[in-house]
């Protein structure tokens, strides 16, 4: 697939000497949904920050859809859309007017039938005339999505969309997004709810101290760190793995109460073999429980091991 | 979505959004924009037209009162230019809306014009204001309309720039009003808004010529009266120099992104 977002060479260092972001390279595919993982001061704000044109990359190359967002920015920009962390709005704005307000900066001639059904899809309808002070967490949160849309971007990066937000919301947002991909719209999100990336994501990357560790495709990921755990507790303790046993990965733990099955990757785990082979050498089962590693289980293990 | 047209090489609908923006920005504070400034007007008429003036011998065959129109419209000029605009483009920073127009494909010179174009539209909207309320107190003749009207766009514009060149330097509301409190009002009072500086003794009258004021408030007082301070010639040097300088500083700022960007 085509790349719609070319990051290159990219590096960011502050005034104040702090690197931010070092040698980041990165290819954002047309039509996926991207996620960006790290924890907090990972550098995914300046990423983002840098290709839509609020920061200045210290160094390095990115295009939007082939466009340098330096020397051909109207270009690049016409085509991104930005919702960014920060609650920030025109407190004694309407909601129309502020979403038709980013229409029209961005470069657009104005289309009320369109607004309005983005309003209508965001559930922001009936808040149309109310000013954005009035409004809740939640439905600012709305107002910034519709403000990034107002323009029919192909890009649309969301910094920490759910940051703040809740279930029902959140919920909402992950349609919202799903039906934007399904319209061919790019997504990139930032996020440190790994929970989000596991649902959403096609591809993931993971952030840390400036440093993009990873680009994977989110199953390719799991399967690859990902971890499958059968944990037996059983009646009697066992003092060593039987020789019957020893072809598979099996551990004792917990003092021989417990006998640990772990699978790499995605394999599946041959249970009733394994039970059957148990009940064979007589070995008694109290209660078994399986274990899959999330995302999050990975994320915590690559970053503390490489930090 | 749809967006496969080539993004046009002036984004017009970029800069009237911003202008809209400004100027209903504007009409929300109608009280504090428009009525504040004229009941201001209308007190310095009631106290130095009708109150002092009275008293005053008429500078060049001009009443007092009359003569000190074409001033208050200029210091209404300097300061509504200036808080206008340094306050229209320093919110965004403040709130932090900023970021919308960093990342709109909307050019220096697009931002400029729209802040600036706002700011000065205002302003002159309100010394037109201020005119007409004048034109209620005391008569008023306009010799020169097109110098009038020249200078009143050039200053409009020139202090709109500098008022915005302040919005982007200032790091708090302190320093927001620091500069048209501390700088601009004295050398208003001090340029000539009030008297003719002929009225001055020598040495303040040398002095006075140091104060740029001074040359905008005499040539746009000549395109009323006809008599002025300085040379008209060298007035219009002076706002347009002035005018040149902030021009000058607002491309540095862009060029760098001077307290815009990291």
């Amino acid at each position: 697939m085509a790349a719609v977002i070319s990051i290159s060479g990219v590096s960011k260092s502050y005034a104040t000497g702090f690197q931010a972001l070092q040698l980041v390279n990165l290819d954002i595919e047309k039509g996926e949904i991207f996620a960006l993982l790290g924890p907090n001061g990972a550098g995914k704000t300046t990423l983002i920050n840098i290709v839509c044109g609020i920061v200045t990359a210290s160094s390095g190359r990115v295009t939007a859809d082939g466009h340098d967002i330096v020397h051909e920015y109207r270009a690049a920009r016409s085509i991104i859309g930005l919702v960014p962390q920060e609650l920030s709005t025109d407190a004694f704005e309407t909601v129309w007017a502020t979403v038709s307000f980013s229409r029209g900066l961005f470069g657009r001639a104005p289309n009320p039938q369109f607004i309005e059904s983005l309003l209508r899809d965001l559930s922001l309808l009936d808040k149309r005339n109310s000013k954005i002070m009035t409004l809740s967490g939640g439905m600012k949160r709305r107002v910034m999505i519709a403000k990034a849309l107002s323009h029919e971007p192909q890009i649309l990066f969301l910094d920490e969309p759910t940051a703040g937000v809740d279930v029902e919301l959140r919920r909402d947002m992950w349609s919202l997004v799903r039906g934007l991909r399904d319209r061919g719209v790019t997504i990139i999100l930032t996020t440190h709810y790994i929970e989000e990336a596991e649902e959403m994501a096609d591809r993931i990357g993971v952030i840390n101290k400036g440093n993009l560790m990873l680009v994977e495709d989110k199953r390719q990921l799991m399967k690859k760190l990902g971890k499958k755990q059968l944990t037996l507790h059983l009646q009697t303790p066992l003092l060593e793995i039987p020789e019957a046993l020893k072809s598979w990965e099996l551990e004792l733990r917990s003092d021989g109460q417990d006998l640990v099955y772990t699978a790499d990757g995605a394999g599946s785990i041959d249970i009733s073999m394994l039970l059957k082979r148990l009940g064979e050498l007589s070995i008694v089962i109290k209660d078994l429980q399986t274990h899959q590693s999330s995302l999050e289980d990975i994320f915590v293990n690559l970053v503390s091991e490489r930090a | 979505m749809s967006n496969t047209a080539a993004p046009a090489a002036f984004n017009r609908h970029g800069v009237w959004a911003i202008y809209k923006f400004e100027v209903a920005r504007a009409l929300r504070t109608l009280v504090q924009s428009l009525v504040t400034p004229v009941i201001t007007t209308s007190l310095y008429f009631v106290v130095f037209g009708a109150a002092i003036g009275s008293r005053l011998a008429a500078p060049g065959g001009v009443s007092y009162g009359a003569f000190i129109v074409p001033g208050l419209i200029m210091l209404a000029l300097f300061t509504e230019s200036l808080s206008n605009a340094s306050f229209g483009i320093y919110f965004p920073k403040f709130t932090g809306t900023i970021y919308e127009l960093l990342s709109a494909p909307v050019s220096y010179v697009e931002i400029v014009i729209a802040y600036v174009g706002a700011a000065a539209s205002k302003s002159i909207v309100l010394g037109l204001i201020i005119l007409a309320t004048a034109s209620l107190f005391v008569p008023i003749k306009i010799l020169h309309p097109v110098w009038m009207v020249a200078f009143l766009l050039m200053t409009a514009a020139t202090f709109s720039l500098f008022g915005f060149i302040i919005g982007i330097w200032a790091k708090g509301f302190e320093q927001l009003q620091f500069i048209p409190m501390l700088v601009i009002t004295p050398l208003t009072f001090l340029g000539g808004a009030f008297y003719s500086i002929d009225m001055l003794p020598q040495a303040w009258r040398t002095f006075s010529l140091f104060n740029p004021i001074v040359y905008l408030i005499s040539g746009f007082r000549w395109s009323f009266y006809g008599a002025a301070d300085v040379s008209v010639g060298i007035s219009m040097a002076m706002t347009v120099g002035f005018f040149l300088t902030c021009l000058a500083l607002v491309a540095w700022i862009f060029k760098t992104g001077y307290r815009l960007k990291n």
